[in-house]
């Protein structure tokens, strides 16, 4: 037995390149139960909801014969309403966020010091809380005879109309929720300007505002980029803050996805929305990628 | 040495961060296009003093004076310096001419002669001129430090301040920018103020050098100064190998080692000397053949012997202290490990020094 176990040692020894080509082989063979997982759990819906945007509409099989009724259901519809809602509502909720995180972010990075980490904490805390229960609490805040117009109106007699189910306070939600995904990037961002490299830009003559436009914004600039995508990214898939701050007043794409889906049991038309939705923004990121390439601004390349 | 009219000017010059004092009330004049070099160990206060100069720190204490005027509250992108970082600092998201355009864009000069400046910069500095489009991070360690002073220069300062820039660079590399360095700062007859912790380095490119310990300017002087005549141990020891005898004054007025049970004839003393350390350099330190030959004389045993290039270095042991005796090749001694040697050196040719 002993011998035996020596002899295929011997002949595990002599042929090395076999050995070498098993451990080749080791790498792939690690990397199959992600890739399965991978397979089942994110591209097999995503090409189910793809295959069912190109089936016949109010059908729930995946194997019929494929059409494009849905698409043209859809260009014939005035969802372009609901895509520009949702891309708008997007854009100004980022827009709104790159102002509002930009000076909290240089804080963080290289102002608070210590107190850094606790306010990055106190960021974090409201995302454990689930964001539909957040929402209600600003309705309870801004609705009539709530928090703020309650108080007004004993305290100081104002009466005022109340914001609920405006644009504004859409908005006004979508920044509340979204507003870590742009500060932590911005902040990882300002953290990397070197301060030699800002001090270097002062002492040769820049001022303050020529330091920041020269130095610190292109050199945070992949911390920027990546929080913008973040958060647009996420933006446009908001759902909840129309619904409910906004009280179905506004009708994002989103949510006409989901009445397809549901109330109108439409996967078809659903699923093209989707499509479309997903066409859009990929659209949109790789235009901002190729625009600014990260690995030139931070010099890799 | 002829004197220069002082160009900077510190007074006084106190820094605190908290209830760390960085830098001791320092007085310090530095004279036009005189390249003036600060040594220390880390944490000597040296790189303080220089952001203090070109105006990134304000002194706690003090005044900065530059040409008799003063500056404590000049910022630095209003002063007539400017300063080479240790990481140089170089803007990774520009070419090698944007870099060295910047502080000629600062002040709104056209591009075309903004080109024209850099691409002489560049000639003068030895940068190939086709790296004016070359993206910065891909220059190798040499060309950065060129591009580093040549944005420098493009500033046109009055003083240049240099934050151990060829720290990070290979030794032969970092000799032949030594020496380019010098001959820049003779082209340019700019004032340079130069901080290292290398002794070395800073003998091989100054005027006159300021020798720093924990915040406080212990000794300046021409390098030749420093070198030759050392005012404490401190000092002596930084300068690089050296042999430190720790002595007292005895009653027949010579040096007493306790260590090494060994009595010395003393060279000039300093007023109301009574202990410290005598210092004698390698080179002065001969191994003799007989007592007669010097008039301070210890036997010891060779322990190792080390190459040098064109000299020989001993190590001789004498009880627990081990000496260091050096010697041209050519007088290579021819001696067995272990076997007994005589050191000595006759009085002129050690110092004594206190702490």
């Amino acid at each position: 037995m002993a011998e035996a176990g020596a002899q295929a040692a011997i002949a595990t020894a002599a042929s090395p390149a076999k050995a070498s080509a098993w451990r080749l082989r080791a790498g792939p063979a690690n990397a199959v139960p992600i890739i399965l997982f991978l397979l089942i759990g994110f591209a097999a819906p995503l090409l189910a909801v793809i295959g069912y945007s190109f089936m016949p509409p109010r059908t729930f099989g995946l194997w019929q014969a494929p059409t494009l009724s849905n698409y043209e259901t859809v260009f014939n519809s005035t969802s372009y309403i609901s895509f520009l809602w949702s891309l708008g509502l997007a854009a100004l909720t980022v827009i709104l966020l790159a102002l509002i995180c930009y000076p909290v972010a240089y804080g963080l990075a290289r102002v608070f010091g210590r107190w850094s980490t606790l306010l990055t904490l106190l960021f974090t805390i409201p995302l454990f809380v689930s964001e539909n229960v957040r929402l209600y609490g600003w309705i309870l805040f801004f609705i009539k005879n709530g928090v703020l117009l309650g108080t007004l109106k004993s305290w100081f007699g104002i009466e005022i109309e109340s914001w609920l189910f405006t644009e504004g306070i859409i908005v006004l939600g979508m920044v509340y929720v979204y507003l870590p995904f742009m500060l932590f990037p911005m902040t990882l961002g300002v953290s990397m300007v070197p301060n030699e490299t800002r001090d270097a830009a002062f002492d040769l003559g820049a001022t303050r505002w020529q330091v920041f436009k020269e130095v610190d914004l292109p050199l945070s600039m992949p911390g920027i980029i990546i929080g913008f995508l973040l958060s647009f990214v996420l933006a446009v898939g908001a759902i909840a803050e129309a619904k409910v701050l906004g009280g179905q007043q506004i009708i994002p794409i989103t949510h006409d996805i989901e009445i397809a889906f549901t109330y109108a049991q439409n996967w078809p038309l659903g699923s093209a929305l989707a499509v479309l939705l997903m066409l859009v923004i990929g659209a949109l990121v790789l235009l901002v990628l190729r625009r600014f390439d990260l690995d030139v601004i931070l010099g890799r390349r | 040495m002829t004197t220069r009219s002082p160009v900077i000017e510190l007074r006084q010059i106190t820094k605190t961060f908290g209830n760390f004092t960085a830098v001791h009330s320092i007085d310090l004049s530095i004279g036009e296009s005189e390249f003036f070099t600060i040594v220390g160990p880390s944490g000597s206060g040296k790189t303080t003093v220089l952001r203090m100069l070109a105006g990134l720190e304000s002194p706690t204490s003090g005044d900065i004076l530059l040409r008799g005027q003063r500056i404590n509250d000049v910022p630095a992108n209003r002063r007539p310096t400017c300063m080479v970082f240790q990481s140089l600092a170089l803007f990774p998201h520009r070419t090698v001419g944007q870099n060295i355009e910047f502080p000629l864009k600062i002040r709104d000069v056209a591009p075309a002669e903004r080109k024209q400046r850099a691409l002489q910069l560049m000639v003068q500095l030895r940068l190939p001129e086709d790296y004016y489009g070359k993206n910065v991070t891909k220059c190798s360690g040499g060309e950065r430090q060129r591009v580093a002073l040549a944005r420098a220069l493009a500033y046109n300062p009055d003083i240049l301040f240099f934050d151990e820039p060829l720290s990070a660079i290979d030794y032969k590399l970092r000799k032949t920018l030594e020496k380019e360095l010098k001959d820049i700062h003779r082209e340019t007859g700019k004032t340079f103020v130069y901080i290292t912790h290398s002794l070395e380095e800073a003998m091989v490119m100054s005027d006159r050098i300021g020798v720093m310990r924990s915040g406080r300017l212990v000794q300046v002087g021409t390098p030749n100064e420093i070198y030759t005549s050392p005012n404490s141990k401190f000092v002596s020891e930084f300068i690089g190998d050296v042999n430190i005898i720790p002595v007292r004054l005895n009653g027949s007025n010579k040096l007493h080692s306790d260590d090494l049970g060994a009595e010395f004839v003393a060279p000039g003393m300093p007023n109301g000397f009574s202990a410290g350390h005598l210092v004698v350099r390698p080179e002065s330190l001969r191994i003799i053949d007989r007592r007669e030959d010097a008039e301070n004389v210890l036997t010891g045993k060779l322990y190792n012997e080390y190459a040098l290039g064109s000299r020989i270095q001993y190590q001789v042991r004498v009880g627990e202290q081990v000496f260091i005796v050096e010697r041209l090749r050519q007088q290579a001694l021819n001696k067995q490990r272990d076997s007994d040697v005589m050191i000595g050196w006759n009085a002129r040719d050690s110092i004594l020094v206190g702490d």
